[in-house]
């Protein structure tokens, strides 16, 4: 009478912890002596995802490196909100550097690090650069191929959220298509971000073949936390891209923040996955698909698209860029379709 | 500044920030009222006690059931779960099955023999209940818990009242009742058995009892008028389901015909197809109109017993009965149609209801009968005081899990009365409704497991027709439990504050908000996966 192939824990590993599990198997996060390597204090704004999501990466690196780590951080964001004269909220070796050489500065910091160990003058210690898309996809983009060009040992965790977001609002090459930004189209036919514009750095990191690529977002702690412990356990070039949806600039609620992500990702406008070497490994699968307008209406980016005349034509792209992402990633179980 | 080389602030020094200023609404840590703790009659926490159970701490589930209803082995057996009707579950895909694991922890305890917890001290007082049914029996072990002498006066030969005369065994094993019975008389309990209690001021007096809880319930058959010929055999269904269990089983010949549409029409009908006799139901409306569940007609019809929709009976012979057509009106009232039949029928089983016998209450003062049930205020007392009552002699809802939750009640107003107080309960936490919850976060029940339990659930002579859950499907089953309402430990608000100012307790102690740093943003009302924390304006 035994009926029990399959173990079940209530939530499973869907909540951040999980009192039914062993506290092996328990995320990072749920630990009550976790690094809080951004702790409170920060000037974010209410419902941050990138402050939440630089937490989630760094604590889980820093575990992973037992503490051994030094983080450079791009100006963006992240750097403004954290480090305002004379405070920090930061609780690990940090350095802050240019808008756009923050891989170099990694580059450099681990190749002192080198340098160092064969002199016997220091241990290991890993090198991790972070900055938002803005530093990453434009303005620190030369710096960032040239890591991964060079395979440098350094983890690279990019964390999305579409725009220059404490400068106003301004537009990115990581801004998706049909997204209001302070620089995009205000009025006309088809206001917003244009199609056929920016660039999904992930498939550009995996163009480079190093070995590691993974996609994450704050809404699947687990899995991110699962990234960045796999990518700390390889050396070389490694990039994380994180989606952090950001409420002053999408224009979302502040408590929709985690929501949002979800979204993003069960309508598969944001793909989650992970490659080795230039190859696609793993991805994520959509639990409940949903339609993009889901995940549209939520954010006022997006309200031109829902006015009095829907603008039906340019939310049936978006869906079309999911559906494509959907056939491209394999995102649906073959049951679920 | 006195520091090392290129270093130019203090780690965390931002803890000088005390950004929760920018706040303007506050998240608030509660307990919501989930909507099986609202259901259940008998007042359990059901949500309290799957939390041990879906840990394998069954004795500390059954020790946090029984505070409530002493009989979780009866309760798995024959209650109606109506919690499961209003669990949230069911909206995501299939409720949970609370009956089956409350059916699991009743008979591990059985086996493991575990004792119910003891009084901390005595009261000196001394409380008669009067009936050694569901209801008299929930009181008389919740009145000893509190520490009064408790005395319990039955008629009958036999514990259980009801549920050994009016439940078959194949829905409740005799050993089982027994079992459950005898827990709550090793706590101290007297049981004085075939002691009808004829006036019950004169025995409250010879006894000097401080107050004393009615139980007698509905035994009398309700009777029809119904032409008949002298040869005619015409029972009722309470005093067949009665006879069962005496050594003289009722003789009811091959075709019988049970009159009535209610749970006890299909117990008597089921009992006699186990005699090996044909029944046949005879309902004057329809079956989407009668009174008994839909789950026991199913498994009735499962069991070949057949029913006549839509008829009256008109006359009894002494092999055959006459039948007259109905038809429903626009009001969904069954009017005669003058269309006749004649069935044949070697005996009638009436099972039209039940009335009280309230013999005992003749000349006490202040008491008021109306409908054939006693009066009484909301802290169950009639109008005698110190004489309460509860079970089907009071106007309710007739079934066991009402009569055990009438017991509990009448048990702490009791105690209060007999201390000169009031029992208040406590005010009602706001219900934890589907609308709070975040169903996101919990795990699919896996496909190949949930087809495998409901077999289990399902699985059918006088042999119990319901089995139990092993071990590992019980567990299964209390872990599909939403907590609803209630924190369970999962750690989401912890985790995904960006501001990190929720402090995790520890294991037990739950959460609190570090107000200094928080802004206010709600992501962990949000992702609140059980709806346990509600934001609440700030007074700016």
């Amino acid at each position: 009478m035994s009926f029990q192939p399959v173990h079940f824990y209530q939530t499973g590993t869907f909540t951040v912890g999980n009192r039914l599990l062993e506290p092996s198997e328990r995320s990072v996060q749920a630990n009550i002596q976790r690094t809080n390597s951004l702790n409170s204090g920060h000037r974010a704004c209410q419902g941050c995802g990138e402050a939440l999501g630089a937490r989630y990466a760094i604590d889980a690196a820093m575990n992973a490196a037992r503490g051994r780590l030094i983080a450079a951080n791009a100006t963006g964001c992240l750097e403004v909100f954290s480090t305002p004269y004379p405070e920090t909220s930061w609780q690990i070796p940090w350095i802050h550097s240019l808008f756009g050489n923050t891989a170099a500065v990694a580059t450099g910091i681990a190749a002192a690090i080198k340098v160092k160990r064969q002199k016997g003058q220091m241990g290991d210690v890993r090198v991790v650069a972070q900055g938002g898309d803005g530093g990453t996809t434009d303005i620190g983009f030369g710096c960032l191929s040239g890591m991964f060009e060079r395979n440098d040992d350094v983890l690279y965790i990019c964390y999305d959220n579409g725009g220059y977001m404490n400068t106003g609002v301004q537009r990115s090459s990581a801004t998706p298509p049909a997204a209001r930004t302070a620089t995009t189209m205000p009025v006309g036919p088809e206001p917003g971000n244009q199609f056929g514009q920016g660039k999904f750095v992930p498939a550009i990191a995996m163009a480079h073949e190093i070995p590691y690529v993974a996609t994450a977002t704050v809404a699947d702690l687990r899995d991110l936390e699962y990234k960045v412990t796999k990518a700390m356990g390889m050396r070389g070039a490694r990039y994380i891209h994180i989606l952090v949806p950001c409420p002053l600039g999408w224009g979302a609620a502040s408590e929709d923040t985690i929501l949002l992500a979800r979204l993003a990702k069960e309508t598969g406008i944001f793909p989650v996955f992970e490659a080795e070497n230039g190859e696609v490994t793993d991805v994520l699968k959509i639990r409940r698909k949903q339609p993009v307008e889901a995940y549209l209406k939520r954010q006022k980016r997006y309200a031109h698209l829902f006015g009095k005349k829907p603008a039906v034509e340019t939310i049936a792209r978006l869906q079309a860029a999911a559906d494509k992402n959907i056939r491209k990633y394999g995102l649906l179980d073959q049951e679920a379709n | 500044m006195d520091k090392p080389f290129a270093i130019t602030l203090d780690p965390g020094s931002s803890l000088a920030n005390h950004t929760g200023s920018w706040r303007t609404s506050r998240p608030v840590y509660i307990d919501r009222l989930p909507p099986c703790n609202k259901q259940c009659p008998a007042g359990e926490d059901i949500q309290g006690w799957l939390f041990h159970a879906e840990s394998g701490d069954y004795e500390s589930a059954w020790r946090h059931l029984t505070r409530d209803n002493p009989f979780p082995a009866i309760m798995g057996r024959v209650c109606y779960h109506t919690c499961e009707g209003a669990c949230n579950r069911g909206q995501i895909d299939e409720a949970v099955g609370i009956n089956s694991v409350e059916h699991f922890l009743g008979d591990e305890a059985l086996k493991l023999g575990w004792k119910l917890t003891a009084p901390a001290s005595e009261s000196g007082k001394n409380v008669l209940v009067v009936g050694a049914g569901p209801s008299g029996m929930s009181a008389a072990y919740h009145l000893r818990r509190l520490g009064h002498s408790v005395t319990v006066y039955e008629a009958g030969p036999l514990l259980g009242g009801m549920m050994r005369f009016g439940i078959p065994k194949y829905r409740l094993p005799r050993d089982v009742l027994e079992a459950e019975m005898q827990r709550v008389v090793d706590l101290g309990v007297t049981v004085k058995l075939n002691s009808k209690v004829d006036n019950i001021l004169t025995t409250m007096q010879e006894g000097k009892f401080d107050a004393a809880f009615l139980a007698v319930g509905a035994h009398i058959g309700k009777r029809a008028r119904i032409p008949a010929g002298d040869a005619a055999k015409i029972v009722d269904a309470i005093s067949v389901l009665r006879s069962m269990e005496g050594e003289e089983k009722p003789m009811l010949g091959r075709r019988v015909v049970v009159y009535g549409g209610g749970n006890t029409a299909i117990d008597v009908a089921r009992t006699a197809k186990r005699m090996g006799a044909e029944p046949l139901i005879v309902y004057r409306r329809t079956r989407d109109k009668m009174p008994a569940h839909d789950f026991e007609m199913e498994e009735a019809i499962q069991e070949g017993i057949m029913v006549k929709w839509l008829s009256t009976i008109t006359q009894a012979e002494e092999s055959s009965l006459t039948i007259e057509k109905m038809a429903l009106d626009d009001k969904g009232f069954p009017q005669p149609t003058g269309e006749f039949e004649t069935i044949e029928a070697d005996s009638l089983v009436l099972a039209l209801g039940q009335d009280v016998d309230l013999g005992l209450l003749e000349g006490v003062p202040g008491l008021e009968v109306s409908d054939g049930v006693v009066k009484v205020a909301p802290n169950m007392m009639t109008g005698h005081p110190g004489i309460f009552a509860g079970g089907d002699m009071v106007p309710a809802e007739r079934n066991v899990t009402v009569g055990i939750g009438h017991g509990k009640q009448a048990a702490r107003h009791i105690d209060a009365w007999l201390r000169g107080e009031e029992h208040v309960p406590a005010p009602q936490h706001e219900v934890a409704v589907f609308e709070k919850l975040n169903p996101w976060y919990y795990a699919d029940a896996p496909k190949t497991v949930r087809p495998m339990l409901d077999i289990i659930r399902r699985q059918s002579t006088f042999d119990e027709v319901q089995g139990g859950l092993d071990e590992s499907t019980a567990l299964f089953e209390a872990r599909r439990c939403l907590s609803c309402g209630n924190c369970f430990e999962c750690d989401n608000c912890y985790g995904v504050c960006p501001d990190n100012a929720v402090i995790k307790l520890g294991p037990g102690k739950r959460f609190e908000f570090n107000y200094d740093y928080c802004k206010g943003c709600g992501m962990c009302v949000a992702e609140c996966p059980c709806g346990a924390i509600k934001m609440e304006a700030e007074e700016i």
